[in-house]
């Protein structure tokens, strides 16, 4: 299934042929739709019930005499009660049941970028290992593969000199996507820049140590040793890095994984910034 | 008056964001916003995460930013107004009003909802959401769940 496919929209409908509700029922079945990840608009006669897109819907009513009128014939509709206790369950048995996506099935953390500041310097391109930037037909920075994003590792973000990498879910500001302050720009803590701060750059800190790592483990050939080791250095990393998740660094590739990726994702920046530089590009 | 909701053709949309995934908004002001939508009889729409439906580049942004003036309670400005781009579905600056759901009061955002007036306030910039970069035509893979 792609991240692309339509979701279901749960139709709380209360205008014409249908009894409105109650107020603490409506909001006891709002919050039974939403805390399982489900869209809900609350229709009236004022609004159209038939979709201005081709997602699939579960409208539910207390209907006066049967369905509401206004509905498409050819909609992928669903029907069904607003009862608080049932509807999660209605609304994941109507998703199954069109095969749209579950939601929650991935945190949505991401970089999203403001392209009021970004400059397309493409050194979050450069930096990310896994693959989510990539740059359009016009070379042009995009986030291409969000859902390849560490979760919680807001590390790109912190080697944009313009401070245009937001996650929106991240704890504090201008990250989050608060207004950037000139004093965040040059604030140190703000902007990591980890190569300044490690003495040298990151990527080939990590193959060091863990070459360095590699070999006294095989001399010792204890992994539980190799592994604490391990460790150990990537949680001090971690805090050297700020809020670089342990974890992240934990899942990185291998030293020479790293080496390729990196080497991958610098020439890709580097062809982009050729082609904006070149005449006609 | 009816029971029914129906709205005034001038009236903004009202969209609430319950941002599911995320602990960054303050329980007690989404409660009290919910709560004040639900007792309101006008139409309104609740997304679970708005993060998650641009991710996805669900096709009901592009139907809630091209439906006329607009309150979406959320978070900053800034980050709503490139979510919806990123999804291809730009927002428009003289119809918008994020109401920012991690730094305003349940009181501040009730009292703007309730009111039918719109002050919009997404952040000016050099480019419009428009000439942000496209999303490529396939969309990216689906997330491994484990
Ligand atoms: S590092 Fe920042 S300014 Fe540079 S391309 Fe990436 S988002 Fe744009
Ligand atoms: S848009 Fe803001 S409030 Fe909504 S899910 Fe994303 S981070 Fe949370």
């Amino acid at each position: 299934m792609a991240l692309t496919d339509r979701s279901l929209r749960v139709v709380l409908y209360e205008g014409s042929g249908a009894n409105p509700l109650d107020a603490d029922l409506r909001l006891a079945a709002m919050n039974a739709l939403l805390e399982r990840g489900f869209a809900v608009t609350r229709a009236g006669a004022g609004r159209p019930l038939a979709p201005a897109d081709d997602a699939p819907l579960l409208v539910l009513g207390r209907w006066a005499e049967g369905r509401p009128p206004s509905v498409e014939a050819d909609a992928k509709v669903r029907w069904g009660s607003p009862d608080p206790a049932t509807v999660a369950d209605q609304a994941e048995a109507a998703r199954a049941e069109f095969a749209a996506p579950a939601p929650g099935a991935w945190k949505p953390w991401f970089p999203v970028i403001d392209y009021d500041r970004c400059t397309n310097c493409m050194q979050c391109l450069s930096f990310c290992l896994f693959g989510v930037y990539g740059v359009d037909d016009g070379k042009r920075i995009q986030v291409q593969n969000n859902d390849h994003c560490k979760t919680n590792c807001p590390a790109c973000s912190r080697v944009c000199p313009e401070a245009a990498i937001m996650f929106p879910k991240y704890k504090a500001g201008p990250i989050n996507g608060d207004v950037v302050s000139d004093s965040d720009l040059n604030r140190e803590k703000m902007k990591i820049d980890i190569s300044a701060l490690l003495g040298g750059d990151v990527y080939s800190l990590l193959r060091d140590r863990s070459e360095r790592a590699r070999s006294r483990f095989s001399k010792e050939r204890d992994s539980d040793k190799a592994l604490a080791e391990r460790q150990k250095c990537l949680t001090k990393l971690a805090a050297l890095a700020g809020d670089i998740p342990a974890e992240v660094l934990m899942s990185l590739p291998s030293p020479e994984e790293i080496s390729r990726k990196a080497a991958e994702a610098a020439a890709k920046a580097e062809a982009a910034r050729a082609a904006q530089a070149a005449p006609n590009a | 008056m009816s029971d029914s909701p129906s709205a005034s053709p001038t009236a903004p949309a009202l969209l609430y964001c319950h941002c599911q995934y995320a602990q960054v908004l303050p329980p007690e002001v989404k409660a009290a916003v919910l709560r004040h939508l639900c007792e309101r009889e006008l139409p309104f729409e609740a997304v679970a995460d708005l993060c998650e439906l641009s991710a996805r580049r669900d096709p009901s942004l592009k139907r809630l930013a091209s439906a006329g003036p607009i309150k979406i309670a959320a978070c900053f400005p800034r980050a709503v107004k490139w979510l919806f781009a990123a999804a291809e579905a730009p927002l428009a600056q003289a119809t918008t009003e994020v109401l920012n759901l991690r730094t305003r009061s349940a009181d501040e955002i009730v009292a703007s909802l309730a009111s039918g007036e719109l002050h919009p306030n997404l952040p000016e910039g050099k480019v419009s959401p428009d000439d942000a970069p496209k999303p490529r035509e396939a969309g990216p893979s689906a997330p491994d769940p484990s």
